[in-house]
């Protein structure tokens, strides 16, 4: 039955648009293009109504030919019934009076492209050659790569700026925080509005050591100091090296100042162990001044380290080897005596 | 030279002979770094020195090199998102060669600021081709020989058998002469559109 012009309006189809479908008057697909065929692997298009493959989504339902027709030359919006429901593109058109009231229905992908590759396994050959579905599929994969590369390379620049901000805020002879990190860190802690107390820690004798026996026995020291310090304080508590034998603690959660003053005690003590090296013993000890947030109506960090500095100035006057704790009532607290304790 | 460049070439070395290999290889060039940043910029005597050092270390030709490199970037599975790219230019291994010269469009596509050589492909009849590659691309650097790998292995992904020789370079650019024999000889590997962001 079908004639020769029709063969070749056939294949001029299947090139032009192969996912065409032709319709007869009543609505159904007499002519289906290759990739339509694959879109609708189940059954054979032909000779079903197309509606009964596709539902018409926008601009509006269509139950029959005649509401088809009428949205010849619109953007159709369709989904399969079965299958994948990727949204798809069509546009209809009524064919010349000479074939009938039949009509043509181009579609398309829309934005779900690359599922619908995927899922109908489609290939390059089953687009049109003038189609830029095959250019879109590779833009979004080169994007994606490049995009991959440049997540990859922010990972690592924020690795290395982690790493040089730990750097810069780190002492490198004793790995305890320097002052910059102190100035940062106190500042938080301020805003945090947490009980903490500040502890100034001079070490005493530190200066004859190194005169003594040179720097490399006072680093030795520094470092063994450090780690002495670390095994007295809990986990988030800081200390920070702010000058040669200068320290600073923040002890975090702290609010009893009966326990700070233990605590410098004890740590006291811990440092007054003799050190080793090379078959020579040197001895150091330290004076402590410290004060609690919890002393203060409104904490300020100047006025604090003011505090402690004072209390530590007494602590040494006291004749060192002890900690002071700041007394807000101006009264001078009595050192605890090494060994009283 | 983008840092792409360098970056494949060092896949390439990390790829086909190890690690120790391309930190000795590094070490020797005393850059102080070890590794290619794909989105940075590097001076182009960096390129020239590290090839260079390979040549010397692998005792291979630069041309021959060149080659190796690009026939890796088609072919080695670590780098399968780069064969999926050019796969995407043509459905079969002659559409791939009527498109070549859309390929430093298509780079820049992906990443703006990589500057490809330009690419013209002149036929002479009979499956013979002449396809010339400019030398302005990238500082200059000839990337000639790269081509010739990537045509190689991309003709066997295709399953298409042909025939690639140097001829020489012009004051412009690198001549390669192709022969395509058989665009169907093998079956060539599968390529699926949409395989792409399933795998990542």
């Amino acid at each position: 039955m079908i004639d020769a012009g029709r063969d070749a309006l056939c294949e001029l189809l299947d090139t032009l648009c192969p996912m065409h479908a032709v319709l007869d008057p009543t609505g159904h697909v007499v002519q289906a293009g290759p990739t339509l065929r694959k879109v609708v692997p189940d059954r054979d298009p032909v000779g079903a109504r197309f509606l009964e493959i596709f539902e018409m989504a926008r601009p509006n339902m269509a139950r029959d030919m005649a509401d088809l027709r009428a949205l010849a030359g619109r953007r159709l919006r369709l989904w399969l019934r079965a299958g994948p429901r990727h949204a798809l593109k069509g546009v209809l058109t009524p064919l010349p009076v000479g074939q009938g009231a039949g009509a043509l229905v181009n579609l398309s992908f829309g934005i779900s492209v690359v599922e619908a590759v995927r899922d109908f396994g489609l290939t390059g050959t089953d687009f049109a050659p003038t189609d830029l579905t095959t250019e879109m599929l590779y833009l979004i994969e080169a994007k994606s790569a490049a995009m991959e590369e440049s997540r990859r390379l922010n990972l690592r620049l924020e690795d290395a700026r982690i790493s040089a901000q730990e750097q810069a805020f780190t002492d490198t002879l004793t790995g305890l925080r320097n002052r910059r990190a102190l100035e940062h860190l106190l500042e938080r802690q301020r805003q945090a509005g947490q009980a903490f107390a500040l502890m100034h820690l001079d070490l005493d004798h530190f200066k004859e050591i190194n005169d003594l026996h040179g720097h490399a026995m006072g680093d030795h020291v520094l470092q063994v100091a450090a780690r002495r310090m670390k095994g007295q304080v809990r986990g988030d508590d800081v200390i920070a090296r702010v000058g040669g034998d200068e320290f600073v603690f923040v002890l975090r959660g702290a609010a009893m100042p009966d326990g700070v003053n233990n605590a410098a005690a004890r740590l006291i003590s811990k440092l007054e162990e003799p050190i080793l090296r090379n078959g020579q013993i040197c001895r150091i000890s330290a004076s402590i001044g410290a004060t609690l947030s919890g002393l203060y109506t409104t904490p300020d960090i100047t006025r604090m380290m003011a505090d402690a500095d004072a209390a530590l100035y007494a602590a040494k006057a006291a004749g060192r080897g002890c900690p002071v704790i700041h007394d807000p009532a101006g009264l001078r607290a009595v050192p605890v005596l090494r060994g009283a304790g | 030279m983008h840092g792409l460049i360098n970056r494949a070439i060092e896949r390439f070395v990390r790829d086909s002979y190890g690690d120790g290999l391309w930190c000795d290889v590094l070490a020797r060039l005393d850059l102080g770094y070890d590794t290619f940043e794909p989105m940075m910029r590097y001076d182009l005597a960096v390129t020239q020195r590290l090839l260079e050092g390979l040549g010397l270390r692998l005792e291979r030709r630069r041309d021959d090199l060149l080659e190796d490199i690009g026939t890796y970037l088609v072919s080695h599975p670590q780098v399968e998102a780069i064969r999926r790219l050019l796969r995407f230019s043509g459905v079969d291994f002659l559409d791939f060669l009527h498109a070549l010269e859309d390929l430093p469009e298509r780079a820049r596509l992906a990443v703006a600021e990589l500057d490809l050589p330009s690419l013209g492909l002149h036929a002479h009849g009979a499956g013979r081709y002449r396809l010339e590659v400019g030398l302005g691309g990238e500082d200059g650097l000839r990337l000639g020989h790269v081509m010739m790998g990537i045509l190689r292995a991309m003709a066997d992904d295709y399953g298409a058998l042909v025939v690639l020789e140097h001829r020489g370079t012009s004051a412009t650019h690198e001549v390669i002469e192709v022969q395509l024999l058989d665009a169907g000889f093998a079956c060539g590997r599968s390529f699926d559109l949409g395989a792409g962001r399933q795998a990542g």
